[in-house]
């Protein structure tokens, strides 16, 4: 693996077209977590012409829903949810702004497609890793739609929380490249 | 007749939800260890190490493991010598789940309605609640907490009998190969065949019980599970991001079924194969 890769927010396009697929990267600053429901409402607000709570300028969305924070602590344990289940809202979200996006496994063609046009970078966190990843966030502050509890948007401040780069701005997959050097079997 | 009360029923539930939580089974841990030394991809034993990391810190400081704590499966053996005191059997395994989940500070899941108003009901109740009436005077809890990002890639397939033994592989290939880097492999895999379809899917969850270093008491059967497992790991998915360790084990249950049929259902479950069980 290549050497580890630091990276402050805002996340920029010109940060983000830096990045390739199989970087291994620190994040430090601030994310923003949405996840299902989140996505929904924000994309059904955006259809009925409404501004969004939050300004998706140079942000990185993370798919997460964390559980309560024990007393004392800033988060629960807070590892990425599935990205694919918000597939059908990201273009959508991508012309908000955001320039990365966190969480775990595939992403349809059509977002890929989206990510090259506005120079998006898709990384990975280390799905069920969520009590080691909760090392990494000091703050953790509702945004938006506190009504839905762990899908609420909420604001994360960040010290080296670690990434892949999986999907790169040019449409590199490393879900792909990383699988086939191991596949033996024969179909 | 032997009498417990439903408090106590309450507590024992309450308790394994917060263990199953935060502990994972030491055989899970072992295979995710015996997986990062045979692991051939970099990319995957940085995967590997983070898992078996945040099992640490899971197991240290009461934490955890994941942000899904699931969905509360509860299996309930039941002597039939055994009377329940002081409310109902149903009432007192949610009401522990209420109660572990909020104590535990455990993620509150569930939706009570799946299709038109997807509220959360706000203590992860109503639990999945499986009840057998058995021999004796005691009553035998296994909670289990089954997280979705792997429960949407399980699966089932109608094969029919002419299918045999190469059709039940190809059956299982598809739904993992279909699943691919998405449930949080490395994966636990599940296989329930014959009965109905809904035993079928009953038994591929009841297999995801067993230690994942224990095969099944039947040679044809534990030699399958084998198979399957090498065949798993050929796939290349690995941990995550590509590898060798696609899966730590597949347990295969199995059960009576009709002349015609041959079902094949697949619960996949991701390296957080977490459950507990007790006996009041």
């Amino acid at each position: 693996m290549a050497e580890t890769i630091r990276i402050e927010t805002p996340f920029t396009e010109e940060k983000s077209r830096k990045l390739h697929v199989g970087d291994s990267v620190l994040i430090t600053g601030t994310i923003i977590s949405a996840r299902d429901a989140a996505h929904k409402r924000m994309c059904e607000a955006l259809a009925r012409g409404e501004k969004l709570p939050v300004d998706w300028t140079d942000q990185m969305v993370y798919y997460l829903g964390p559980t309560p924070a024990k007393p004392g602590d800033p988060i629960g344990s807070c590892g990425p949810t599935t990205s694919g289940r918000m597939d059908a809202y990201t273009p959508t979200m991508l012309a908000q702004g955001i320039k990365g996006m966190i969480g775990k496994g595939s992403r349809a063609p059509e977002v890929i497609e989206a990510m090259k046009k506005y120079g998006v970078t898709y990384f990975a966190a280390v799905g069920g890793a969520a009590a080691l990843i909760a090392k990494s966030v000091k703050k953790y502050e509702v945004l938006a739609y506190p009504d839905l509890g762990p899908e609420a948007v909420a604001r994360l401040t960040v010290v080296d929380f670690p990434a892949i780069v999986v999907i790169d701005c040019e449409g590199n997959n490393f879900y792909e490249i990383g699988q086939k050097p191991y596949r033996t079997l024969k179909l | 007749m032997r009498e417990i009360d439903a408090k106590q029923i309450t507590e024992a539930v309450a308790k394994l939800c917060k263990d199953a939580a935060y502990y994972l089974p030491d055989d899970v841990y072992e295979a995710l260890k015996r997986g990062r030394e045979t692991e051939k991809s970099p990319v995957g034993c940085v995967v590997l190490d983070q898992i078996i990391k945040n099992a640490e810190i899971a197991k240290a400081e009461d934490r955890p493991y994941c942000q899904d704590t699931g969905m509360t499966i509860v299996f309930l053996e039941v002597g039939q010598d055994l009377h329940i005191t002081g409310g109902l059997l149903e009432d007192a395994v949610n009401a522990g789940i209420a109660k572990g989940y909020t104590e535990g500070y455990l993620r509150k899941s569930v939706v009570s309605e799946p299709l038109f108003n997807r509220k959360n009901t706000g203590n992860n109740t109503p639990g999945v609640i499986y009840t057998k009436i058995v021999p004796g005077d005691k009553l035998n809890i296994t909670v289990s907490l089954k997280g979705f990002g792997s429960e949407n890639k399980s699966g089932i397939k109608m094969l029919v009998p002419a299918d045999g033994v190469e059709g039940v592989k190809k059956a299982v290939l598809e739904i993992i190969l279909h699943a691919s880097c998405n449930p949080c492999p490395p994966m636990v895999v599940g296989v329930g065949i014959g009965g109905t379809m809904d035993r079928a899917a009953l038994l591929s969850k009841k297999a995801l019980l067993r230690p994942t270093n224990v095969r099944n008491a039947k040679p044809e059967y534990a030699k399958l599970e084998e198979e399957l497992l090498d065949l798993i790991n050929q796939t290349g998915i690995g941990p995550q991001l590509g590898g060798t360790t696609s899966a730590l084990a597949v347990n295969i249950e199995w059960g009576p079924t009709h002349i015609a049929g041959l079902p094949v259902a697949v619960t996949i479950c991701c390296h957080a194969d977490r459950h507990k069980h007790c006996e009041l």
